[in-house]
């Protein structure tokens, strides 16, 4: 089954046709989007500052990521589910978007470095958690992440300003 | 709410060099636009923080003034980011936005939570403990947090509400 015909399908489900005909469903589901992502960006923010060693270094590691990253897990369900259900509505157009695509990149590239990273210089954090200059390992994670997470965010913006209409034949 | 007056004013702004330089390049405003996301996100992350300390469900380890001290900085450094970009976008699609009853709402939630949140952090200046020192004050603050929330909330959504209602 190739992209284009699976997103055909999507396209004609019930849940992408309600929400096409709905006058308010999609800028709600939508506003919630914003705000999950809002919410995913800031507190892994919060964390990769830390990990750079330039906030909040009078405080453990693990501690600002133990209060801050179930906000991120959270947050980050809200964004997938409401992503996903904005997708189908219009999915041959989304598809076909390249900042569409490079965003689902760089979350690809953003999940990659977060396991890379809890895999890797994370399992030592009880050595190095409370020094406010963490290693270089864990600062490139947390510049990388507050990079790619960034762009994530600027490119989602940047879908709305240059989607094509493409309405499955 | 549209008067006269404000048409009025909408029209003459649309006409000024800056209104139309914005409007005739393609990239400003989404690159504005991308700002005051950006912003918008540094805001949130802040305004939860603080909220979700004076509810007593994260940072329970920090005192809830250097909860304050620390992410209303933030807050009110990415303020005038969001006015100034704000400002912008009205400039270069002003009745969009001046004569939109949403994004009038989005004011009027804007004005009422800065407000909440100096009279919030005003207290803790002179007592750090003031919101914890009893029962009624922890529950005026869990309440005044939960309101707090809403109406960020409530802006981003009015935020967003907005390029759907303009006519």
């Amino acid at each position: 089954m190739s992209i284009d015909n699976l997103c055909k399908w999507l396209y004609d489900t019930t849940l992408a046709v309600t929400i096409r005909e709905n006058d308010s469903l999609f800028p709600w589901i939508e506003s919630a989007h914003v705000i999950a992502i809002a919410l995913v960006l800031g507190s892994i923010v919060l964390v990769d500052l830390r990990l750079l060693g330039w906030s909040s270094i009078e405080r453990p590691v693990k501690r600002v990521a133990e209060q801050t990253l179930p906000i991120t897990w959270m947050m980050f369900v809200v964004a997938a589910i409401s992503g996903v259900i904005l997708f189908i509505s219009n999915a041959l157009a989304y598809a076909n978007n390249f900042y569409f695509q490079a965003k689902l990149a760089l979350l690809v590239l953003a999940g990659l470095n977060m396991l890379v990273f809890q895999y890797g210089i994370y399992r030592s954090v009880d050595k190095w958690g409370q020094l406010p200059q963490p290693p270089t390992a864990a600062r490139v994670a947390g510049a990388l992440s507050l990079t790619f997470w960034m762009t994530v965010v600027i490119f989602g913006r940047w879908i709305g300003f240059t989607l094509v209409p493409t309405i499955p034949t | 709410m549209r008067t006269k007056p404000l048409e009025d004013f909408c029209v003459w702004l649309e006409q000024t060099p800056l209104s139309e330089s914005i409007q005739q390049t393609l990239w400003v405003v989404p690159a504005i636009q991308t700002i005051h996301i950006l912003a918008v996100a540094a805001v949130l992350i802040s305004a939860l923080m603080i909220n979700l300390r004076l509810l007593n469900l994260c940072n329970a380890d920090q005192t809830t003034a250097s909860i304050f001290d620390r992410f209303v900085k933030v807050i009110w450094w990415a303020l005038p980011v969001l006015l100034l970009s704000g400002a912008l976008l009205i400039v270069g699609e002003p009745a969009r936005s001046l004569a939109n009853d949403v994004f009038q709402l989005k004011m009027l939630l804007l004005i009422g939570v800065v407000c909440l949140t100096l009279v919030l952090h005003k207290r803790l200046g002179s007592d750090g403990l003031f919101w914890e020192s009893s029962s009624v004050r922890q529950m005026t603050a869990r309440a005044l947090a939960l309101v707090s929330m809403g109406c960020w909330l409530g802006i981003i959504c009015a935020g967003r509400w907005i390029a759907y209602t303009y006519t």
